[in-house]
């Protein structure tokens, strides 16, 4: 069962009669990573919590496959700041190939296989809470695989990691998109969308501005806020 | 002073009718611990995790029944457990069986109350996690059990700590009779009331001790798990 593409229609939602999301029309089909960009407060978040399932708009649609059903199949989530489970770095993957449903008897081994691809092999048996940030967020990458996602949605994977720990998290990221994930990923880092992205998603206060190719965004954006945005300008949202 | 050395002589003389009194004691307190947590945290966990008509009722009143007065448990489950009684063919009266189900239904509440707190609380960080893992809802109060178990520790040790402290309970539906039903709290009463104060201190002497190496080592364990857990 597929979970792609994911087509939302008029998808719209207000918290407190404020409005976070407007009118957005996005389909997202198998391919190069999609970066959704924008300056904070544009929606960024609340469009990867739909895509994911996790919360229900208050009016338009959203189509995994055709279906309607939010329970995650074939997708996986990095959250920002990732919360993992009190257990060890092993355990942590363990738990999450149950709940995939992978069999008993391949779980040890790829387990293995995960710990080695994210490089925590030697850290198997530690608190996974007592990881550093930039160990967090490998192993929240590598329980995220664990499902065997065919779309991979990560959001600000790297917001908060140094140069070394970011690299380390992108080559991954890339890995997994040659190898055919489907990848969505927020980002405000400019840089990171030109070294990764297949299209660009440009928000801007609850409304896709943009749907275009990196190529065609980063030579010349059409719209006077993504000019802005791309120049570095603060845009400040009211 | 003369009373204090000599429920200090007593303590340490192992007299074999205080060690029964102290054995009892035990046994009665920690297994009402865990006929309490048998019930209490599955109970706490479904009412962190389900909504349904009544929930804040019941949690009024999980909360309430923390601060049961023991007597009324004990006259409760003597109404339950008498000749006359529901329960009273199973002949259960002033037997140590009826006062482990006396300070069960004591500390059930209390278990459950914290119970569903630290679960809650717990739920909060980790449910957008466990959605987007696709976890079934009866994994999950398992998950959520099992990660709040260092929390779920101190849970437990205020429920013995209720248990083990009550007087009017197993007073009620033990009997207090000797070398049978007979507990510290009950002999301390007892022994108080007749004048003899070097057992009765003796004895609250080694109550205060064993509550106390109960919390350190749990604490301990807590200091432990965290280190391990994080």
């Amino acid at each position: 069962m597929s979970d792609l593409p994911i087509k939302l229609s008029h998808v719209s939602f207000s918290a407190a009669a404020t409005p976070i999301l407007r009118g957005i029309d996005l389909v997202l089909r198998a391919g190069a990573p999609t970066f959704l960009m924008g300056p904070n407060g544009s929606g960024k978040t609340t469009l990867l919590r739909f895509l994911m399932g996790l919360m229900t708009p208050t009016s338009g649609t959203i189509e995994w496959n055709g279906s309607h059903d939010p329970a995650p199949r074939r997708r996986a989530m990095v959250f920002q700041h990732p919360v993992l489970l009190r257990r060890s770095v092993a355990a942590n993957l363990l738990y999450a190939l149950e709940q995939a449903g992978i069999e008993k008897s391949q779980q040890d081994k790829n387990c293995t296989q995960l710990l080695e691809l994210v490089g925590l092999v030697d850290l198997a048996d530690r608190p996974a809470r007592r990881l550093s940030g930039g160990e967090r967020q490998k192993l929240a990458f590598a329980r995220a695989l664990a499902r065997s996602p065919e779309l991979l949605i990560l959001d600000e994977p790297t917001a908060s990691l140094d140069p070394s720990a970011t690299l380390a998290l992108e080559q991954l990221i890339a890995r997994a998109a040659d190898e055919g994930i489907k990848i969505v990923i927020a980002s405000h880092d400019l840089g990171q969308a030109r070294r990764l992205a297949g299209d660009i998603v440009f928000l801007h206060r609850g409304q896709i501005l943009e749907t275009t190719s990196a190529v065609s965004f980063f030579q010349r954006a059409q719209t006077e806020q993504a000019e802005k945005f791309l120049r570095g300008d603060l845009i400040i949202e009211r | 002073m003369n009373e204090g050395s000599g429920a200090l002589q007593l303590v340490l003389s192992g007299d074999p009718a205080l060690y029964n009194i102290v054995r009892l004691s035990l046994v009665v307190s920690l297994s009402a611990v865990a006929l309490a947590a048998l019930i209490g945290m599955p109970l706490g966990g479904l009412v962190a995790l389900t909504r349904f008509p009544g929930r804040a009722l019941l949690i009024v009143i999980l909360n309430a029944f923390m601060g049961l007065p023991p007597v009324v448990v004990g006259l409760a489950v003597f109404l339950l457990l008498s000749r006359s009684g529901p329960l009273g063919s199973f002949g259960l009266l002033f037997t140590p069986t009826a006062m482990v189900i006396a300070q069960a239904v004591l500390i059930t509440p209390i278990i459950a109350a914290l119970t569903r707190q630290s679960v809650e609380d717990l739920w909060v960080e980790y449910r957008d996690e466990l959605n987007a893992m696709g976890v079934k809802p009866f994994a999950r109060l398992i998950t959520l059990l099992y990660d709040a178990r260092v929390a779920l520790v101190t849970v437990l040790l205020a429920g013995f700590g209720r248990a083990a402290a009550e007087v009017g309970a197993v007073m009620i539906v033990g009997g207090n009779i000797n070398g049978f039903t007979r507990v510290m709290t009950t002999s301390i009463a007892l022994e108080t009331s007749k004048g003899d104060l070097p057992l009765a201190m003796g004895l609250g002497l080694i109550l205060i001790t064993i509550v106390f190496a109960i919390n350190a080592s749990a604490w301990g364990l807590r200091l432990y798990a965290e280190r391990r857990i994080g």
